[in-house]
């Protein structure tokens, strides 16, 4: 296992950048008060110091305990949406590849047409529509109305590949239903890639609900990080030089993201290993 | 033959056209009321300097949408309405329609986003191209991680690295804007200079993070078709390294290259809301932004519409070029 994440570069940053975040989340949930990423329970604008060593926000939010408290919620976000996404998606993709004809046809035209549509856009509309602030569950479940759609077309394609192989031809030959050919021959072939899916669903729903967030659409109760940047961006935070309130939560979704996309790329190179001569 | 491919794909753009709209439509309904009739009623009770505006508003709204009348007849009359390119009034500005503030908005982004993303597209195809060149400089190794390492955060973030540097500690370049507060706009050389200068903070976090994306996915490309029999054969027949690398190998990879470019618009498009909003460019991004702040449903609906068909439209201008990028595809609709 080491040896192969010796060869496996990628797999291994991304995982050490994941193992950083959550030791973060960790230590910080059992060191740091919580109750301190509310309003009001530090002095205003702090520059980092032995007391606040994130500094605090014009709100008097202690910033440690705001990024202690809010990636994982934003991580949350990513991943009920994610699995949600990648989980609808396997179905539609299992089923459009598998059994062909016009229900193929259907699948893979809203896939193909949805994904030519910002999903950004969609997003706004609804959080938009909806009145009232939104949970961070609520978030979740909006931004996987559409998670879906990305997958089902990158499945679908990896599905269709499969199909025509020899054993899948054995299985059918000796009377296997459809489903059971997609639950134990097609499906275990494919776990490393729906794993690099799934990672990259994770990333563009937390990719999504920063953007949502940032425009002022998130839960504004809620310390999570792109409602941070939220903040610094309605109190102009970098004219006014407060460089350490967007200090962290900068960090944090850095780390997030180059995280995420880091193993991804390794779990690509493990479900396609022919990959592994470009790397 | 040719001719039933754009026609289909026209067919396609049309289609999206529709399914904006029917969303536009539907969507803010899904919540059981009525959320544009709400707001109106809201601001009218509200009353204020935009009030006589409102009450005609809420008065022609209630007249077109009434609730007396079927959900499908709401529908059609939406249908019709915007197929008229009638978008309605923006409720936070009133007497201004929503076309009209969108028209104002939409060079901006047409400039930036045209730029930085045809700019970004062609550094970085030919970036991937030399990446994956066995013969290329030995120091462009060094590259790849980096390019990694900015392809996988969004837009603004970096934006808020640049803003920071370039404009607060540097002092170099405007943070916000899209001209300066004084300038008046006129097609003087001070003028566009100025322009320009407040366009290098929000054009450079998008052209940075997007050249790394479109080197990574050329230089996979490149791999696969530098590994294809063909190449080997080319060489086989001896011929110039350089000859292969351009008229096989590029000539190749950039075909799923230019695919990805139709797919990646919409994405690179949501990133660019995001920029404008947190530079305040003068946009269709930061209109959005502001429509959200201002609660302006009309505006936001009509941001999302007319977003959507422009996208839809750059798709099918790009399905229609590629036939003549790669000949194969005329031939395999007929």
């Amino acid at each position: 296992m080491l040896r192969y994440l010796h060869r496996n570069v990628p797999l291994l940053v991304g995982l050490a950048l994941l193992g950083i975040l959550v030791a973060f989340m960790g230590i910080g949930a059992l060191t740091v008060d919580v109750g301190s990423a509310q309003p009001l329970s530090a002095p205003a604008l702090q520059s980092p110091s032995w007391d606040y060593p994130f500094g605090t926000d014009r709100q008097g939010r202690d910033l440690l305990a705001v990024m202690v408290a809010g990636t994982p919620l934003t991580l949350r976000i990513g991943f009920i949406a994610g699995f949600i996404g990648v989980g609808i998606g396997s179905v539609l993709a299992f089923t459009a590849a598998y059994y062909r004809g016009p229900i193929d046809t259907l699948i893979r035209s809203i896939a193909d047409i949805g994904l030519t549509i910002p999903q950004l856009l969609i997003l706004i509309i609804i959080a938009v529509s909806l009145k009232g602030s939104l949970t961070v569950n609520q978030m979740a479940i909006i931004i996987a109305a559409l998670a879906w759609l990305s997958p089902t077309r990158t499945i679908r394609a990896q599905v269709l590949s499969l199909r025509e192989r020899g054993y899948v031809e054995i299985a059918r030959l000796n009377g296997m239903s459809g489903p059971e050919i997609i639950l134990r021959e097609l499906m275990p072939n494919l776990l490393p890639y729906l794993a690099a899916t799934l990672v990259s669903s994770v990333s563009a729903a937390i990719l999504a609900s920063v953007g949502l967030e940032v425009l002022g659409l998130g839960p504004v109760e809620a310390p999570t990080l792109g409602m941070t940047l939220y903040w610094v961006n309605f109190n102009a935070a970098i004219i006014n030089g407060w460089w350490w309130w967007w200090t962290a939560p900068l960090v944090v979704i850095v780390v997030v993201f180059l995280g995420l996309f880091f193993l991804s790329v390794g779990l690509d190179e493990v479900a396609n290993p022919r990959l592994r001569r470009s790397a | 033959m040719h001719a039933v491919y754009i026609v289909k794909r026209f067919g396609v753009f049309l289609l999206i056209v529709w399914i904006a709209a029917t969303l536009n439509f539907f969507l803010p309904r899904l919540s059981g009321e009525d959320p544009v009739r709400t707001k109106l009623l809201e601001e009218a009770s509200l009353g204020g300097y935009v009030h006589a505006g409102i009450d005609n508003m809420v008065r022609e709204y209630q007249q077109r949408f009434g609730l007396d009348k079927p959900l499908w007849r709401q529908y059609l009359t939406y249908l019709g309405q915007i197929s008229h390119g009638d978008l309605n009034y923006s409720i936070a500005n009133y007497p201004r329609t929503v076309v009209g503030m969108i028209t104002e908005a939409l060079p901006w982004t047409i400039g930036l986003l045209g730029v930085t993303t045809l700019f970004s597209f062609a550094a970085g195809t030919i970036l991937g191209a030399l990446l994956a060149w066995p013969r290329a400089p030995y120091w462009m190794r060094w590259l790849m991680p980096p390019l990694w390492a900015l392809h996988a955060i969004p837009f603004f973030l970096l934006g808020l690295v640049l803003s920071w540097l370039l404009a607060f500690k540097l002092q170099w370049l405007p943070i916000f804007g899209g001209y300066s507060a004084g300038a008046t706009p006129a097609l003087s050389w001070g003028f566009v200079f100025d322009v320009l200068r407040h366009a290098v903070l929000p054009a450079l976090s998008i052209v940075l993070v997007s050249v790394g994306g479109w080197a990574l996915a050329m230089r996979g490309m490149m791999i696969t078709t530098m590994g294809e029999d063909y190449i080997t054969f080319a060489e086989a027949k001896g011929l110039h390294s350089a000859t292969i690398f351009t008229r096989y190998c590029i000539r190749n990879a950039i075909l799923p290259q230019t695919t990805g470019l139709a797919l990646a618009l919409g994405q690179i498009l949501s990133g660019a809301v995001l920029v404008e909003a947190i530079f305040g460019y003068p946009g269709i991004g930061a209109l959005l932004f502001q429509a959200i702040e201002e609660n302006d449903f009309f505006l936001i609906q009509g941001i999302v519409f007319t977003v959507i068909v422009a996208l839809g439209f750059a798709t099918f201008v790009l399905d229609v070029i590629y036939p003549w990028l790669d000949p194969r595809i005329s031939y395999s609709q007929s």
